[in-house]
């Protein structure tokens, strides 16, 4: 997918939550199902984070493995594209993990400051 | 001192929340929405040309994706079916794939009033339109015999994303290598169950199947 506009997303997202401070890092969970290359997303990352909050962040994305659950209880990971239940055969399993593409959380720098108060 | 923030969203929640607004408008409207998407030149535009014409009664309109220009609208206009072009390239910095705030652009510009069922016939382009949803109601994808048997392997969002799967140009298979059993086992491993239909839209073998599914797909009430 092209990663530009997704970073361009991410940074969005991260300046709200940042709220001026800040980032060192960003936590993202990226599902194996979704059609992101995370190195590409890094790359384009630290491009459009120059000039904003993110500039020299990290961008930590965790890649989470397509996993299914069947009916039948069975479940597997989805190390190729195979949605039909191997135990019995059931075509609507449910897709419980790997379709994830979210910011998770981040890491922001505060100012020590005797005056200040906690977040 | 570092400091950790929770965030918990979706990064492509923004689409979300503008294709929830669309899926409200149309709703409101009582018109559903069929994303019709593929790989660029898998037939889309000629299938439409194929079955357009006569819905039993429904009116349909079409809302056009494209990178550039309006060849795709001109053809549907010419059929008498109200159309409106988005071109990606002009305000949109040439997005490969249409996303709910393009669509919502154009809201105004669609007879929402006086149509059953618009088709948004969605850039072409096997990746991108699976992830941004625009606030329809089903997808419809086309897949052509042209493509290989190694298609939904390639692209599996994209073909489980879709309910009805259009196996489209089966009057080449004589001119072709192309392994229609493995292309099916395929598409079954990928989603299961799926509903097909094999067509050529340019002799018609097949096409009420298509014709059909969209009859029932503008019958159906509007859940509101």
């Amino acid at each position: 997918m092209h990663e530009l506009s997704l970073s361009s997303a991410i940074v969005a997202t991260v300046t709200k939550h940042a709220d001026g401070a800040p980032v060192t890092a960003v936590k993202l969970r990226v599902g194996t199902l979704r059609q992101v290359v995370p190195d590409s997303l890094s790359f384009y990352f630290d491009l459009v984070a120059r000039g904003t909050v993110c500039e020299g962040a990290r961008l930590e994305p965790t890649l989470v493995t397509g996993r299914m659950r069947c009916s039948c209880g069975h479940e597997w990971e989805l190390d190729t594209p195979s949605f039909r239940c191997p135990r019995c055969g059931a075509g609507d399993a449910e897709v419980i993990a790997g379709e994830e593409f979210e910011v998770e959380s981040i890491i922001i720098e505060e100012e020590q400051d005797a005056s200040s108060s906690s977040r | 001192m570092h400091h950790p923030v929770a965030v918990n969203e979706g990064v492509l929640d923004a689409n979300t929340t503008i294709a929830r607004a669309n899926r409200a408008d149309f709703d409101r409207a009582s018109v559903k929405v069929v994303n019709l998407m593929s790989s660029p030149g898998a037939g889309k535009t000629t299938l439409l040309e194929s079955v357009l014409g006569d819905l039993d009664g429904i009116r349909v309109g079409v809302l056009e994706g494209d990178v550039q220009g309006s060849l795709d609208a001109d053809r549907i206009e010419a059929l008498g079916v109200p159309v409106v072009q988005i071109s990606t390239n002009s305000t949109f910095g040439g997005e490969c794939h249409l996303d709910a705030n393009m669509v919502r652009s154009v809201l105004d510009a669609l007879p929402l009033d006086e149509i059953d069922l618009l088709i948004i016939e969605n850039v072409g382009n096997l990746v991108c339109p699976a992830e941004f949803t625009v606030g329809e109601d089903v997808r419809v994808m086309v897949s052509s015999v042209t493509e290989g048997e190694e298609k939904p392997l390639k692209y599996p969002l994209m073909f489980r994303s879709c309910e009805f799967i259009l196996i489209n140009k089966i009057d080449l298979l004589p001119h072709l290598d192309f392994d229609l059993d493995l292309f099916m086992k395929n598409l079954d491993s990928v989603h299961p169950d799926v509903e097909t239909a094999l067509v050529s839209g340019r002799t018609g073998e097949g096409v009420d199947a298509f014709k059909k599914w969209l009859v029932e797909a503008g019958r159906t009430p509007v859940r509101v």
